[in-house]
């Protein structure tokens, strides 16, 4: 699609066919819980994932709170650990893995593709209700009493010592896993097969590219993790003898097993908001990602070696010298493709036409924070500096940089790039440039003094730390800006609905961006395309030198321009 | 609350520390460079390639081989470097000498066993000289734990089942943390104590000496280490708590149990309380002691009774609490030094109940090894 | 449903699709992707049999000769001879025969039920011998051991270990049979389909193909898991 095409920045859909909006097609109950629409089944699972991030920030809230005092404030021990369980289960397994995939993979793909809808939209909603059901058996269990395990659910401790509610979360866990497999197995073939006429790989948009590199992973990755937390409830309902060395099974067996999907698993989380960050950088720079191909095939380098590292969670589990030392120099070599991203992401603002609306933002916080949650993933996968680090709270503000700093930054930025295609509705963008700057002082306000925490040696999962008060100051800081961060999550929620409420109605293209989903209607139709798109420009079509030109004329001749169903200061005709 | 300081680094204390802070700094100062790089350019271009400002902009660029091929190669060759440095260290950390000293650890849901080579044994502390490599062999009596001590840079899992290792020297005389770092249920954060460094010498008269390193002690003084050293001062204090009753001036006094019954408590029942507490459950208090028969000697049983009988009366007697125990390092000589604070005076509030008390999560699953000598 | 897009209503052809070559080509990648995440699940387990086989070669081996081989190879036949009956109904549906494709998706599934029946009693014979994990085993198995490891003079047999090898034989066919039921309620709904003329699987092949994937599948496992469990050599 031509970047000249004058008919951006009409505030109302073509004429020439009236389709309603998939949100006015059907206002039944039924029409949602039963609907094959993909944009509809992403704005089920938006709901659904906005509902378990609000409850395992809530978690994350006691724990900060509780953690401002060396021999706690309000909680016992015994509470405690099921909070920080509670809080490690529900994000990971309710949220991040499931988040950008499931709302923006969802909603976005077939619109980036050109297609119709995902190839087996029935399956897609029977995912959203094992994601449903996995989820309340979850809460369920949290209910009954919760688990005191951590998310990781480490043997024999799981299967045979704690009085836990272990069974009924690993249930949910393990349905929830199925919901991951079906929409890699939707994904791998809606973008193998249903791109529209023209729509060549290497046209693609590299959010596309990282979600197949993402599905890969949920495809190969979340049966080892399913199959071994179903033995672990075996083991406890059955006893049997798998994990538990009492009856002649190994617990480092558990480990291995585990982190075989888990390491994996937080690449899941990480390549979809890598896509989301190419998207914005590309559009909000006006120009083609530098390095297409290479940032391309960086995702894939990163899925395949992703499968190869786990055993640096395991340095110090007893296993052997040379396996560690396989798994680090691994380690070391992912590493490099998510260098490659960055170093060609930056690049691309280089001569670039940038325009700093809130989505951007969030974008380049990604690059600063990511840099530093990377880098400190050296520290770890490096064995003789893991040896002190693992298991401490070096370990947590790592990869709450790349989990929080990377993944929830990315969904942030989705959120508020996409906002106005998915509800039709422009939200008060100096709103979300402000929000951008409170989540960006308020994260690392929170995680950076847990660096020095951990260096200096107070380990994670720890109620009280009376026998070292040194350590008081730092998680004191590290609540106070929790608040921060906390207000940042919650303003969005705000802001973004009462642009449901009040917002101005958004044009097809408000960003003046790129792609196919832009071709469509704020929001899209049912069938997102009237016609089905043939494809003839290159992705990310920009024309950075003309725009420049064209800036500069326009200063010369209009000093201020309104544009209706527009952002402020963005696109240009 | 206190805030005395804002340490920023554990103290270098054993042979590997040296190395590994400084492959630690390097990777620091690798963070903080490339963090740098990317933060200045991005913010840099953000501001430079604004949208209306007058910067060049002809012949954007889009692909760079040569670029890409750079900033490859470089990590690539920066990460195999630090990687070999990384390895090197560890392979040394695997790599005990000969001639180290052998201890012996069990982990266990929720203290540290220690067992020196010559029958000496502590609980949650480890005496250590300097100077001479000291290798742990440690094993677990229940779940997953891990012996973990910051000052010296070394950390491994306490498997059940199998035996693990880790070996240091120690360098430097003093008083370090030890936790255990795999968490490992309701008391994992508590599972922790100290490690006393001290030179050669006085380790030997330490060790020669059955663990004690002062010269002959009256009964109650003995008793008193030894209610501090095996750990009953975690949960007795100088008042009753959700967890334990207060022991001050228990001697004669008549007990209530948890079945009615009741009785004066003298000698015997002291000794009986400490060995097997569930044979008479003082009422109101659940299964939160621990079984100390097989762990004590007849010999410490009377230090302690002797201790009890006297407990609290001055400052000197009152046990050593547990939250006031501090980490900067103390005396070399390790002498478990009773402090005078009491353990309630970290609370601003003296009305405050033990905000925390710690039930033991039930009974332990079925199937699972019981803890020494414990009563279900 | 917007319909604003017509392509002629092709009968068999969904709308997310513009043509049948594409409806049938998703097909095929998706559940070659399924496939792919089933051999992850099933790999899983192959691999923790196969660390604690070479772990335990001699526990396993004198827990394994309670299996019966006869029944074992039955059953392997009777797969066997229903990948066949598959592939022939594959073919009709190509031809579009729809009697006969009908007729071997029937026989498939009376294989399959002769296979379920025949796992039915095996279990039977194992639970009667008390030969299946909890919390009782190491008590009441041993019987089934305990003179059959004196009369070969073995060394007598780790019941931990052997347990273990119920455990994964009753976990993994186990599993295997779970998948051979559904593939049950599979083919009967596709009989169902064919009976009806479903539009479906009348105007194209690739469904019934697809479902014949699975079933090779199920096939696949079973040939894997036979010589595992029962044709297990004398270790060294």
């Amino acid at each position: 699609m031509s970047s000249t095409d004058t008919t951006l920045g009409e505030l109302h859909p073509q004429p020439h066919r009236e389709a309603p909006s998939y949100l006015d097609d059907g206002h039944t109950i039924a029409s949602w819980l039963l609907t094959g629409d993909h944009k509809r089944i992403a704005m089920l699972y938006l709901i659904s994932v906005t509902f378990f991030f609000f409850i395992g920030s809530v978690a994350a809230g006691l724990i900060r709170f509780e953690l401002t005092s060396p021999a706690g404030v309000v909680l016992e021990s015994e509470t405690y650990n099921k909070i920080f369980s509670a809080h490690g289960v529900t994000m990971v397994f309710l949220f991040l893995v499931v988040a950008i995939p499931a709302v923006f993979g969802n909603f976005f793909i077939p619109l980036m593709i050109g297609a119709r809808d995902l190839a087996f939209p029935r399956l897609n909603l029977a995912s959203w209700y094992m994601f449903m059901t996995g989820g309340l058996c979850i809460l369920i269990g949290y209910i009954a009493g919760g688990v005191d395990t951590g998310w990781t659910f480490y043997t024999p401790y799981s299967s045979l010592y704690s009085n836990t509610q272990v069974t009924l979360v690993l249930v949910g866990v393990f349905v929830s896993g199925f919901s991951s497999i079906t929409t890699g197995v939707n994904f791998v073939a809606t973008i193998h097969k249903m791109r529209a006429p023209g729509m060549t790989w290497f046209r693609l948009p590299l959010f596309v590219w990282s979600m197949y590199a993402t599905s890969l992973l949920l495809i190969l990755g979340t049966p080892v993790v399913a199959i071994t937390l179903l033995l672990v409830i075996f083991e406890r309902l059955f006893k049997l003898p798998i994990f538990s060395p009492e009856l002649g099974g190994d617990p480092v067996l558990f480990q291995h097993l585990f982190w075989f999907y888990s390491h994996p698993a937080v690449y899941i989380m990480i390549l979809p908001a890598f896509g989301v960050v190419s998207e914005l950088i590309a559009n909000f720079s006006r120009k083609r990602i530098f390095g297409y191909h290479f940032v391309a095939f960086s995702s894939i380098a990163i899925a395949g070696l992703g499968f190869l590292v786990w055993g640096h969670h395991m340095f110090v589990s007893s296993q052997s010298m040379y396996e560690s030392v396989v798994f680090s120099l691994i380690s070391f070599l992912v590493a490099v493709p998510s260098a490659i991203k960055i170093f060609n992401w930056t690049t691309t603002m280089y001569k670039g036409n940038i325009v700093l609306h809130s989505p951007m933002l969030y974008a380049i916080s990604f690059l600063g924070i990511f840099t530093v949650g990377g880098l400190t993933g050296l520290f770890l996968g490096s064995i003789g500096t893991d040896v002190h680090l693992t298991a401490t709270y070096f370990v947590v503000a790592h990869f709450h940089y790349v989990m929080v700093g990377g993944t929830m930054l990315g969904f942030l930025g989705a959120l508020h790039y996409w906002w106005p295609k998915m509800t039709g509705r422009l939200y008060n963008d100096t709103m979300g440039k402000i929000n951008a700057i409170i989540v960006f002082i308020g994260f690392n306000l929170t995680f950076f003094p847990q660096f020095i925490l951990g260096w200096m040696g107070m380990p994670r999962r720890y109620h009280y730390y009376y026998f070292a008060p040194e350590f008081q100051a730092y998680h004191v800081m590290s609540s106070m800006g929790a608040s921060v961060l906390g207000l940042g999550f919650i303003l969005p929620a705000f802001y973004l609905t009462m642009s449901l409420i009040n917002g101005k109605k958004a044009s097809s293209n408000p960003w003046d961006a790129h792609g196919l989903e832009w071709q469509t209607t704020s929001p899209p139709p049912t069938s997102n395309f009237l016609e089905t798109p043939i494809v003839m420009d290159e992705v990310y079509d920009f024309d950075p030198v003309s725009e420049h030109e064209q800036d500069m004329k326009d200063q010369a001749e209009h000093p201020s321009d309104e544009d209706q169903g527009h952002m402020p200061g963005g696109g240009h005709h | 609350m206190q805030f005395t300081n804002f340490p920023l680094s554990p103290p270098p204390a054993s042979n590997f520390a040296p190395e590994y802070d400084a492959i630690f700094y390097v990777l620091v100062a690798l963070t903080v460079f490339f963090s740098a790089v990317v933060g200045i350019a991005v913010i840099f271009f953000a501001v430079r390639y604004q949208k209306g400002t007058k910067a060049d902009r002809s012949r954007p660029m889009y692909e760079n081989l040569f670029l890409e091929l750079t900033w490859t190669i470089v990590p690539l060759v920066l990460g195999i470097v630090m990687f070999y440095f990384g390895t090197s260290l560890y392979v040394k950390m695997r790599t005990p000498p000969k001639n180290a000293t052998e201890i012996f650890v069990i982990g266990k849901q929720w203290m540290w066993h220690i067992q020196h080579g010559n029958g000496v044994r502590e609980n949650n502390t480890l005496h250590v000289p300097v100077g001479r490599p000291v290798k742990l062999t440690m094993i677990s009596q229940d779940v997953l734990h891990a012996f973990y001590i910051p000052a010296f840079r070394v950390q491994e899992h306490v498997v059940p089942g199998r035996y693990t290792q880790l070996w240091f020297t120690a360098t430097q005389a003093g008083e370090y943390h030890l936790f255990c770092n795999m968490y490992c249920g309701t008391q994992h954060s508590e599972m922790g104590g100290k490690v006393v460094a001290m030179p050669p010498a006085e380790f030997a008269a330490w060790l020669a000496n059955e663990g004690q390193s002062a010269s002959p002690l009256s009964m109650d003084q003995m008793g008193a280490k030894i209610f501090n050293k095996v750990g009953c001062n975690n949960c007795h204090g100088a008042e009753d708590t959700l967890r334990a009753p207060s022991l001050y001036g228990i001697y004669g006094k008549r007990r209530v149990f948890a079945d009615g019954t009741s009785q004066i408590a003298d000698d015997e029942y002291l000794r009986s309380s400490i060995l097997r507490p569930y044979d008479h459950l003082t009422a109101g208090y659940g299964e939160t002691m621990p079984v100390y028969e097989g762990q004590l000697s007849e010999e410490d049983v009377l230090n302690l009774v002797s201790y009890m009988k006297v407990m609290g009366t001055t400052a000197a007697n009152q046990p050593t609490s547990i939250v006031n125990r501090h980490s900067a390092p103390t005396t070399a000589s390790g002498t478990n030094e009773a402090t005078s604070l009491a353990v309630n005076a970290v609370q601003a509030d003296a009305t405050d109940p033990d905000a925390t008390p710690t039930r033991r999560t039930g009974s332990p699953a079925v199937g699972a090894v019981a803890a020494e000598g414990r009563n279900r | 449903m917007d319909h604003g897009h017509e392509h002629g209503h092709v009968p068999g052809l969904n709308h997310q699709y513009e043509d049948m070559a594409q409806q049938s080509d998703t097909y095929i990648v998706g559940m070659w992707s399924f496939l792919a995440s089933e051999v992850m699940f099933f790999g899983a387990l192959f691999f923790i049999y196969t660390l604690y086989r070479w772990n335990y070669q001699h526990d396993f081996y004198v827990a394994h000769e309670h299996l019966d081989v006869r029944l074992g190879a039955i059953n392997t036949t009777v797969l066997l001879f229903s990948s066949f009956t598959m592939v022939m109904a594959v073919q009709s549906a190509q031809l579009k025969e729809r009697i006969r494709v009908m007729g071997y998706l029937a026989v498939t599934v009376v294989c399959a039920c002769i296979f379920l029946t025949i796992k039915y009693f095996e279990y039977k014979s194992k639970f009667e011998d008390h030969l299946y994990p909890g919390l009782s085993f190491a008590d009441d198995a041993v019987k089934a051991f305990g003179n059959h490891a004196l009369e070969n003079g073995h060394v007598a047999v780790n019941m931990n270990h052997a347990q273990m090898f119920y455990g994964l034989y009753f976990g993994m066919t186990g599993l295997h049979g779970l998948h051979v039921l559904v593939g049950i309620g599979i083919l009967l709904s596709l009989i169902r389909l064919w009976y009806n003329r479903a539009n479906t699987v009348i105007h194209d092949y690739v469904p019934t193909e697809m479902v014949g994937l699975y079933w090779h599948f199920v096939d696949l496992v079973w040939i894997f898991l036979f010589p595992l469990f029962y044709l297990m050599p004398l270790p060294h």
